[in-house]
């Protein structure tokens, strides 16, 4: 008899298996949906998938006779932006004060409990002090994000490249680097790859860093619309809104997998 | 000291300034001594095997020469200047693993020495100096029969092709003093062969002076002309880290540097026998 742990499924059959629970799911709501309908046609708790379908298409064509704009594209612009300004601004710190941190014994010593300290701050605690700071518009919602991601990527380089084989730095310096070349051309390319994946497990952080600031004070995104309509009980809306950001949030994560395996193939042959 | 130094010192060799001298060197660390009154020279040419138990003080006797490490007590000369505490281009080592960078190509690894002499800001080269370093390191890599893999990737490459990569790398700088560490230890007996091979002709070519740690017996007397043994002279047994390690023994194979009456000391020399004039040549 074969043991439980020995048996692998092919990849059809991961495939399939992997389809069933969100087929039951999907049954599930569809089913409980129908229920829900019969007893009340106007309910708007579970609304049937043709509902929201149609709701989907009203925000994904019609233009907003008040802002001028298709609701969903503006929407999803507008929260790709800020989310897009927080990462960038959260990756440029991240790989500067990761290298410097990681390289440098002083700069670990100056910097890392003040990082630290930084990092045990919740997020959204300083969220008010952004609104005070930098008033309710874009800036304060890409700080949170920034403020949100940077000082977790940050600990997680520098932990990286501190984590380097000492040989390697050693055998730069006998081949005579400088600490400027060993940053640049040892440490930098071998942090690239682990960039790619710290972003990837900030950017589910960086989604509600993202939500939250819209919710609280925003005129347009994914998020600021989820938190208005839910005032109508909008259901229709809110489940299709969140579909969207995850099949977004699956899409970015998709594209940085992508990307890693394609700029750094010396990395993918020695995971092996 | 000196007495020791003297009795000890190679008495066939030219007499030329040692390229490394050890002067009652400690190294301590708090109340443990790893290594104690450890009094040598190493003249230019020279191939030093360096064996002994684990915990010997081998590895540290490496990183001194390294400059990885400073004694804390005592002095080493190199080149008859006082060592810096810091790893220089006039030093190549190999370690057993990690002596190559995973994310350069085998060409660009080979390269990298030249680039950060040539290029100290950018760390790369460009143009005909570009082709100029390119040329020398696929010249390299010829040496060390690694012209096939040139631009794979050392995760693509085995264990004995990633250490010819590690030498090709080392001696493309040309290095006044190339160190081993273990560079062999993780390599199949056969592979084994070749590298030894590999690493002889090098230093006969290259006019090297090598200083290797092994564990293995066998090697350490194959390769080198001169073999230390490191261990404790003293024991202490309540307080095992009392006392240090020494060179407790240094056994000049003299058959490998002009002398016959070592012959029956060591097998397989074919190669190194012919590297008799050796330390003449580079001094």
């Amino acid at each position: 008899m074969t043991r439980l742990i020995n048996l692998r499924p092919s990849r059809r059959g991961r495939i399939m298996a992997g389809a069933v629970p969100i087929l039951i799911l999907a049954l599930t709501y569809a089913l409980a949906a129908a229920l829900r309908h019969a007893d009340n046609p106007a309910d708007k708790v579970l609304p049937t998938v043709g509902a929201m379908a149609s709701a989907l298409w009203r925000m994904a064509t019609q233009v907003d006779p008040v802002s001028g704009q298709i609701t969903l594209l503006a929407d999803t612009v507008a929260s790709l932006y800020r989310l897009g300004a927080g990462l960038a601004l959260a990756t440029a710190t991240a790989l500067t004060l990761g290298l410097l941190l990681g390289v440098l014994p002083l700069a670990r010593a100056v910097l890392g409990p003040v990082i630290t300290v930084i990092a045990v701050i919740p997020p959204i605690a300083v969220l008010p002090i952004l609104f005070i700071a930098l008033g309710l518009g874009e800036a304060a919602k890409i700080a949170l994000i920034a403020i949100g991601i940077a000082p977790y990527m940050t600990r997680d380089l520098a932990a990286h490249v501190a984590g380097l084989p000492a040989e390697q730095f050693i055998k730069a310096q006998t081949l005579g680097a400088n600490s400027w070349v060993v940053a640049i051309r040892v440490a930098l390319p071998q942090m690239m790859p682990r960039l790619i994946e710290t972003l990837r497990f900030s950017m589910g952080p960086a989604w509600v860093f993202l939500i939250a600031a819209e919710a609280i004070a925003s005129d347009v995104g994914l998020g600021y619309r989820i938190f208005l309509v839910r005032r109508y009980l909008a259901m229709d809306i809110i489940l299709p809104y969140v579909a969207w950001i995850s099949l977004l949030a699956i899409a970015a994560d998709a594209l940085l997998q992508l990307a890693s395996r394609k700029g750094f193939p010396w990395a993918q042959g020695a995971a092996r | 000291m000196t007495g020791q130094e003297n009795a000890n010192a190679p008495q066939s060799l030219p007499k030329v300034a040692p390229l490394l001298q050890f002067r009652n060197v400690w190294v301590e660390y708090g109340e443990k001594v790893v290594l104690e009154r450890v009094n040598l020279e190493i003249p230019a040419g020279a191939f030093v095997s360096v064996v002994g138990p684990s915990g010997a003080g081998k590895s540290t006797f490496l990183r001194l020469i390294l400059g990885q490490e400073a004694p804390s007590r005592g002095t080493v000369l190199f080149d008859g200047a006082r060592m810096a505490a810091e790893c220089g281009p006039d030093r190549g080592v190999v370690f057993q693993r990690y002596s190559v960078f995973p994310h350069l190509t085998v060409i660009g690894n080979v390269l990298f020495g030249l680039e950060c002499a040539a290029a100290p800001v950018l760390g790369r080269l460009f143009g005909a100096r570009r082709r100029a370093a390119l040329a020398e390191a696929d010249a390299m890599l010829d040496a060390v029969g690694l012209s096939s893999a040139r631009d794979q990737y050392p995760a693509q490459l085995s264990g004995g092709m990633q250490q010819r990569l590690a030498l090709a790398q080392a001696l493309v700088k040309h290095p006044r003093v190339l160190l081993l560490d273990e560079p062999f230890g993780a390599l199949d007996p056969g592979i084994r062969v070749d590298m030894h091979e590999l690493v002889t002709g090098l230093w006969r070519d290259h006019g090297l002076t090598v200083v290797m740690v092994t564990h293995d017996i066998g090697e350490a007397f194959k390769l080198g002309t001169r073999v230390l043994a490191f261990d404790k002279r003293r024991h202490d047994p309540h307080a095992p880290q009392r006392y240090g390690a020494t060179a407790t023994y240094d056994v000049p194979l003299l058959r490998k540097t002009g002398d016959a009456r070592m012959a029956n000391v060591t097998q397989n020399t074919a190669g190194p026998a012919a590297a008799s004039d050796h330390p003449a040549e580079s001094a």
